[in-house]
């Protein structure tokens, strides 16, 4: 064995010392410097993963966002141009409450998802897994996939959704050429691609809570509606916050489903852009590099600002055990 | 030294990477070029002549790369951004201007005889007084008619005494609300439609200098009124929202509509399709105030950067031969653009009239193209639905697309 080696093993042996006083617990005691660059060596892979294909590219999107491009890469240095352009352009202002109704209507899915995830953790439901499996199925399924599919379901003319509708005597729009439902109609395909990953979070969320504040509310003479009020959602409560956060990032990016499910000649196509449909349009469309960064830095403020509020916000609803 | 180990392991995989990507041999005097298509159903014909190639030239070798249409573009920008594209590669009309005149491509300086190709397609490959391409195929548009709907109205089936108004009033006879059935599929498609219409009645889509608009051109808006007033107002069409819901050559294959403006590309799905056979056939493009019909073409361009810049040049120039365009027509999937080799595409589908497509050669126009046509074609595509729709009026929008490519035109 080298004495490098030997070192290794050492690292490894002593990890679990090392790590809980990373914790903070403990707090007396030595701290083994020599440690640290093994430490770091071993998180390098995802730290550079990290640096070079997440942070780096937000620096350059930053700085390319202040140059205007050649088709063909070179770029020349303009300023705020981009962004005058940008504050004074009614399509950004229209995409950002596109963005925005979208993706208010997909976090009323999430209220959804904790019923479903409740349904899923009844004690004794019979062929449960089979139930998990089906509702998380439109999670692994191609976004391709799902927008053929729900190309399918909303055809205006030979869709399953207007014949159901027809049944009773209602005459369905064209779901995705009409611009007064399509975000809507959009909305509920987003909802239905969420629910299951958000159930499966909220369902590990459930498992956690222990069984004994039940019992103990039951004996005071809780009702399942009450024990769901007082104990099920303020312990779910950080798990809600978890999928709230990642709905609200997610959805602010929406895009593929426009891309698949609305086709050239589609009259409702340009009222109901979505910011990064925008983002698609001036980068690969219009050839408006510098200005596509510029909407993406954009967004990427907005989304920021968002989170950061949800983050103060959180401490007066959320409660950790 | 473990250390050690770790880092000569990191060299070695970044020489690997490194040798993975300039890995076109040049050992031995022996050359290897790529060739870009974007037509999975045209690799075939490709190869075939790639081979043929090689047989004349012994030491080049020549790999057909194929990369799906939807990706093709963005990854050849991307290529080329990085200096990596491939030596030859097919080129279409909006995007040649772009190209041309960021100096991607080499001039094709070959003694290719132009003569031989139709003359609005060599000159859509000319930038600046030089050539930048020998035409590869052309398509033009037709009217695709469901005979057995126009037997069943009694309506006699079209021919190239047929004008707009004859158009119409067929429109109407063949439409039955009650059957869901329309005369004809009028959607806000450039190609296929209302470019076709806008030079049939003396109007233009981008001036000669390629820097104004010509959709405030009265004539240009006539041609676009055509369409809107065969749904809004004679309402022989479906509207743009069922057509976008359900495509107009779906409609068309499965008899929703009688007629559409479709294609010469379309001849080939339709024939393999056995529920159409022997009930659909193809006429020359009904006249407006005058004849004229859109020719759009690919053609085969050599990147400037190139590692082979004169074997690339041959390739080009043999894939222009007219060996290399009998082998394309005897596909059937696009009409090759050599004279005389267009026969044999004809041919290879007896059950349509597609002598239709090339009579229409002597007045067609070719596609209309600026330096970078995508900046005002997805204009069009944005503002003309919404007149198509009704939502707004026909010459409102267009004076807003005028103003839009005006502006576009002007940064070129």
């Amino acid at each position: 064995m080298t004495a490098t080696e030997s070192r290794v093993a050492d690292a490894v042996t002593r990890a679990p010392g090392w790590l809980a006083r990373l914790g903070g617990s403990g707090g007396a005691g030595r701290r083994p410097r020599g440690d640290w660059p093994w430490a770091y060596l071993m998180i390098a892979p995802t730290g550079l993963g990290l640096a070079v294909f997440y942070l780096w590219p937000v620096v350059q999107t930053v700085y390319f966002s202040f140059t205007e491009w050649g088709a063909f890469g070179g770029h020349t240095w303009v300023g705020f141009a981009n962004y005058t352009t940008l504050f004074q352009d009614p399509a950004v202002g229209q995409a950002l409450r596109n963005t925005f109704v979208y993706s208010g209507l997909v976090l009323l899915g999430v209220p959804l998802s904790i019923v479903l995830a409740v349904l899923l953790n009844t004690p004794k439901l019979r062929g449960v897994s089979v139930y998990r499996t089906l509702y998380f199925l439109p999670v692994v399924t191609m976004p391709a996939a799902v927008a053929m599919l729900w190309r399918w379901i909303y055809n205006g003319d030979y869709g399953l959704l207007n014949y159901g509708l027809s049944l009773f005597g209602v005459d369905g729009p064209y779901w995705v050429s009409d611009g007064r439902v399509v975000l809507y109609a959009m909305a509920v395909v987003g909802v239905w691609t969420l629910i299951g990953y958000n159930a499966v979070i909220f369902l590990a969320g459930l498992q956690g809570i222990p069984q004994h504040y039940y019992e103990a509310a039951a004996i005071d003479g809780a009702g399942r509606v009450r024990q769901f009020f007082s104990i099920t959602l303020p312990l779910l409560s950080p798990s809600i916050f978890f999928v709230t956060v990642l709905t609200v990032i997610g959805s602010l990016q929406m895009f593929d489903l426009i891309y698949m499910m609305m086709d050239r000649g589609n009259p409702a196509l340009t009222d109901n852009r979505t910011i990064v449909y925008l983002f698609y349009e001036a980068a690969f469309v219009d050839n408006r590099r510098g200005y596509a960064a510029c909407i993406a830095v954009v967004l990427l403020a907005v989304i920021l600002t968002l989170t950061v509020v949800q983050f103060r916000l959180q401490k007066k609803w959320v409660h950790y055990e | 030294m473990l250390r050690r180990r770790v880092l000569a392991g990191l060299f070695t995989a970044a020489l690997l990477a490194t040798a993975g990507c300039s890995g076109s041999g040049d050992s031995g005097g022996d050359v290897t070029l790529t060739y870009g298509v974007w037509d999975k159903n045209q690799v075939p014909a490709m190869e075939k002549i790639a081979t043929e190639f090689t047989k004349a030239h012994p030491t080049v070798k020549v790999k057909v790369e194929l990369t799906p249409n939807k990706e093709y573009w963005t990854k050849l920008q991307t290529a080329v951004t990085g200096g990596s594209a491939p030596d030859v590669f097919w080129m279409n009309a909006p995007r040649f201007g772009l190209y041309a005149s960021s100096g991607v491509l080499a001039p094709m300086d070959s003694k290719a005889d132009l003569s031989k190709y139709p003359k609005s397609l060599v000159d859509t490959y000319n930038w600046q007084g030089r050539q930048y391409a020998l035409p590869k195929d052309f398509d033009t548009i037709g009217l695709w008619y469901n005979k057995a709907l126009f037997d069943a109205a009694g309506v006699k089936y079209p021919d190239e005494t047929w004008t707009w108004e004859t158009l119409t009033e067929a429109a109407k006879k063949l439409t039955d609300p009650a059957k869901g059935q329309f005369g004809i599929a009028a959607p806000a498609y450039s190609q296929e439609n209302y470019y076709n219409t806008i030079f049939q009645s003396g109007g233009t889509v981008v001036s000669a200098d390629r820097k104004k608009s010509g959709y405030e051109d009265p004539a240009t808006v006539k041609g676009l009124q055509f369409w809107v007033d065969l749904i809004n107002r004679h309402k022989v069409s479906p509207t743009v929202k069922q057509m976008s819901d359900t495509e107009p050559t779906q409609l068309f294959t499965s008899g929703k509509v009688a007629m559409m403006y479709g294609g010469s590309w379309e001849a080939v799905g339709f024939a393999k399709d056995d529920a159409l056979k022997g009930k659909i056939d193809v006429a020359v493009l009904p006249r407006g105030d005058k004849r004229a019909v859109v020719i759009h073409g690919l053609g085969n361009v050599v990147y400037a950067k190139s590692k082979h810049p004169k074997e690339a040049l041959e390739f080009a120039t043999f894939l222009g031969s007219e060996q290399a365009h009998r082998i394309q027509a005897e596909t059937g999937t696009v009409i090759p653009a050599y004279e005389g080799t267009q026969a044999t595409w004809v041919g290879a589908m007896p059950q349509y009239q597609l002598k239709a497509f090339l009579d229409e050669l002597p007045y067609a126009v070719a596609y209309p193209i600026s330096k970078n046509t995508a900046g005002w074609a997805d204009q069009e595509r944005k503002l003309l639905p919404l007149a198509w729709d009704g939502s707004r009026d026909l010459p409102g929008v267009a004076k807003e697309l005028a103003t839009a490519m005006n502006a576009a035109l002007a940064k070129e």
